[in-house]
C-alpha cells in the first residue's frame, strides 16, 4: 500500500462524505434562501440561525415508517431509489475539483483531485446521466399508483428529451477544447486575456453555457422544469409512494445531481479551480465558490420563476433547445475551423 | 494470463446462441425483440475483439454502425408491436399466425 | 483475466435469465445488466469509446424505449402454461433443442477459434483514442455515416406512423 494508494482511497471516501454533506447543506440553503426571497425567516429554531436543521430533517426521516404499497412490485420498489442514488454519486467520480496536490510534500507524486481519471470523462458523465432515468421510471412503475406512473413517465420522457441538448452542448465544448478529459479542459482555462479577463470557456461559448445550464436544470427535474414532481399537479410524482429512507435517497439523488451539474459546468465553462490571488494548490476554494454560486442560482431560479406546463416543457426542449444546440455546435465547429483552434 | 481472442469469440458465440434460443423459445413479442438485441450485442463483441486483434479501429466503427441500425430497428419493431397489440390485445406471436387482419 | 471471467459470467447469466424470465419488465432490466457487463468487456478490449457509447445508446436509450413499451402494453406475465405446452408438442422436443443449442455453441466455437497458425493473443496496443475513431469515421466511413442519418430519419418517421392510432385517421386522408 503505497502512500499514493492510501491517498486515493482516502480521496474516494472524502468525496463520498463531502457529497452527502453537500446534500445536507443544500437542504438548509434551499430553505433559508427560499425564505429570504419570500421575506420570511425560514428555519431559525434548530441551532444558531437554524444551521442544524438538516440534521433534524435527517433524524426525522430516519424515524419515519417505511411504507410499501401492497400492490407494488417489491424488488423494483426497493431498487429504484438505489439506482437514483448510485447514479448521482457515480457521476461525480470523474469530476476533478482541484489541481494536483501533494498535500504539502507528504506524497511523492502529485495526487489528481479526481476519483477516477479517465480520458473520456465527458462521455462518462453523459452515460451516467442517461442511466439515472431508470431510477425514476422504475419508481413510477413499481409504485403501482396512477400519480406515480404518470409522474415517472413524464419525468423520464423529459429527461431523455433534454439529454440530447445536454450532449450537444458538451459536444460544442469538446470541439473547442479538443479533449474529452475534464482535467485537460480545466487546465486550458488557466490564465487571462488582456490581463484581467479570465480565459474561461463561457466567454467562447456563451450560448453553449446557457444551453448546458438549461438542459442541466431540466435533467435534474428542478424548477422551472419540475412539473413531474410538482405538488400541485401530481401529488409528488414518481416518489409519491415512498417514505422514510427511500424518499431520502431520492432527495439525496436530486441534490447530488444538482451538485454534479454545477461542478461539471464549473469545470467546463467557468475555469474550474483557476482563479486570481490564490496559489493553484488552494484552487479548490475557487471551485467551491463557483459551484456554490451556481447552486445559489439554481435555488434562486426555483423560487422565482413559474413552472413550465408539461407540453410547453417538451415543446421547448425539442423545438427550441435542440435546434439551438445544433446551431451552436455548427457555429462552434465553423469558428474553430476558421480561427485555427 | 490475459484473455486471448479465442476467449472473446467463444463468449460471443455463447451469447449469440442464447439470443437465438430466445427468439425461438419465447412466446412474447417484446422478449423476442430483446433476444434479437442480445444477438446484435454478441456480434458487436466479435467485431471489437477482431478490431483489437488487428490493431485497427475499424471494428469499433462497424460497432458504431451496428448500434445505430439496432436502435432504428428496435424503434420500428416496437412500433409494430404496439400496432399489433392494439389490434389483437395479445403479445403472443401465435395469435398472429393467420393472415387475416 | 478474472475481470474477463467476471464480466463474461455476468453477461451470460443475465442473458440466460432474460430469455428465462416470465415478467418482461425483469427481462429488460436483466438485459441492461448484461449490457453493462459487455461495456466492461469493451473496456478490457481497450475500446473505451465503444464502452461508453454502449451505455449511452443501448442501455440508456434503446432499453428505455423497451421499458416504455413494456409499461404501455402492460401485459404482466406471459401465458407460461401455453408456452410450456408448445415446447413439448413433440416428445423430447425440449431436450433435442438443448442438444442442438449446445451443438451450435460447439460449432461456432470451433469455427471461431481456428487460428490458422496464430496464437490468438492480442498484440500490445494503445487505447484507441476518440480522435482516431472520429478521423476514421469522417474520412473512410463518411458515406455510411451519412446514410445512417437517413436511416434514423426513416426509422423515426416509420415508428411514428406505425404507432399512430387508427381511429383518428379520417377516410379521405
Amino acid at each position: 500500500m503505497t502512500p499514493l494508494l492510501i491517498a486515493q482511497l482516502g480521496l474516494t471516501l472524502f468525496v463520498f462524505v463531502m457529497l452527502l454533506n453537500s446534500a445536507a447543506v443544500m437542504v438548509y440553503v434551499e430553505r433559508k434562501v427560499a425564505a429570504l426571497l419570500q421575506q420570511r425567516l425560514g428555519p431559525y429554531l434548530v441551532g444558531p440561525k437554524g444551521l442544524l436543521q438538516p440534521i433534524a430533517d435527517v433524524i426525522k426521516l430516519m424515524f419515519k415508517e417505511e411504507l410499501r404499497p401492497r400492490a407494488a412490485d417489491p424488488f423494483l420498489f426497493a431498487l429504484a431509489p438505489m439506482i437514483s442514488a448510485t447514479a448521482a454519486f457515480a457521476a461525480f467520480a470523474v469530476v476533478p475539483f482541484g489541481a494536483d496536490t501533494t498535500f504539502f510534500g507528504l506524497l511523492d507524486e502529485p495526487l489528481r483531485l479526481q476519483v477516477a481519471d479517465v480520458n473520456v470523462a465527458i462521455l462518462v458523465i453523459f452515460a451516467i446521466a442517461s442511466m439515472s432515468v431508470y431510477g425514476i421510471v422504475l419508481a413510477g412503475w413499481s409504485s403501482n399508483s396512477k400519480y406515480s406512473l404518470l409522474g415517472g413517465l413524464r419525468s423520464s420522457a423529459q429527461m431523455i428529451s433534454y439529454e440530447l441538448s445536454y450532449g450537444l452542448a458538451l459536444a460544442s465544448v469538446l470541439v473547442v477544447a479538443n479533449s474529452l478529459s475534464l482535467t485537460d479542459i480545466v487546465n486550458r482555462q488557466a490564465g487571462t486575456w488582456f490581463g484581467f479577463v479570465p480565459r474561461w470557456l463561457v466567454f467562447l461559448q456563451p450560448l453553449g453555457f446557457l444551453i448546458y445550464m438549461t438542459a442541466g436544470v431540466a435533467e435534474t427535474n428542478r424548477a422551472p422544469f419540475d412539473f413531474p414532481e410538482a405538488e400541485q399537479e401530481l401529488v409528488a410524482g414518481y416518489h409519491t409512494e415512498y417514505s422514510s429512507m427511500s424518499f431520502a435517497m431520492f432527495f439525496l439523488a436530486e441534490y447530488i445531481n444538482m451538485v454534479t451539474v454545477s461542478a461539471v459546468a464549473t469545470d467546463l465553462f467557468l475555469g474550474g479551480w483557476h482563479g486570481p490571488f490564490l496559489p493553484l494548490s488552494l484552487g479548490w476554494i475557487w471551485f467551491l465558490l463557483k459551484v456554490g454560486a451556481i447552486l445559489f442560482f439554481y435555488v434562486w431560479m426555483r423560487w422565482t420563476l413559474p413552472r413550465y406546463r408539461y407540453d410547453q416543457l417538451m415543446s421547448f426542449g425539442w423545438k427550441v433547445l435542440l435546434p439551438l444546440s445544433v446551431v451552436n455546435l455548427l457555429v462552434t465547429a465553423a469558428g474553430v475551423l476558421y480561427f485555427g483552434g | 494470463m490475459m484473455p486471448t481472442l479465442n476467449d472473446y469469440l467463444l463468449l460471443s458465440a455463447v451469447l449469440f446462441t442464447i439470443g437465438t434460443a430466445g427468439v425461438f423459445v419465447r412466446r412474447n413479442l417484446i422478449t423476442i425483440l430483446l433476444s434479437i438485441e442480445i444477438m446484435l450485442n454478441a456480434v458487436n463483441l466479435t467485431f471489437v475483439a477482431f478490431g483489437r486483434s488487428f490493431g485497427t479501429a475499424d471494428g469499433q466503427i462497424i460497432v458504431f454502425f451496428v448500434m445505430t441500425v439496432a436502435a432504428a430497428e428496435a424503434a420500428v419493431g416496437l412500433a409494430i408491436v404496439i400496432a399489433l397489440f392494439r389490434h389483437r390485445e395479445s403479445l403472443n406471436p401465435d395469435s398472429f399466425t393467420s393472415l387475416k387482419w | 483475466m478474472t475481470l474477463f471471467y467476471l464480466f463474461g459470467a455476468i453477461a451470460v447469466v443475465a442473458s440466460l435469465l432474460v430469455i428465462a424470465q416470465r415478467n418482461p419488465m425483469y427481462s429488460v432490466l436483466l438485459l441492461i445488466l448484461s449490457f453493462g457487463a459487455l461495456s466492461g468487456l469493451y473496456v478490457l478490449l481497450e475500446a473505451p469509446f465503444v464502452a461508453v457509447i454502449q451505455i449511452i445508446v443501448y442501455a440508456g436509450a434503446i432499453m428505455v424505449l423497451f421499458l416504455f413499451v413494456v409499461m404501455l402494453l402492460n401485459e404482466p406475465k406471459e401465458d407460461t402454461e401455453e408456452a410450456r405446452l408448445r415446447l413439448v408438442v413433440a416428445p423430447g422436443a425440449a431436450q433435442m433443442g438443448a442438444i442442438l443449442a449446445v451443438a451450435l455453441i460447439g460449432e461456432l466455437g470451433w469455427a471461431l477459434t481456428r487460428t490458422g497458425g496464430q496464437s490468438g493473443a492480442f498484440p500490445a496496443g494503445a487505447v484507441t483514442s476518440v480522435a482516431a475513431i472520429g478521423r476514421l469515421l469522417f474520412n473512410d466511413y463518411s458515406f455510411p455515416f451519412e446514410v445512417t442519418s437517413i436511416l434514423i430519419l426513416v426509422a423515426m418517421v416509420g415508428a411514428v406512423v406505425l404507432a399512430r392510432r387508427e381511429s383518428r385517421r379520417s377516410d379521405g386522408a
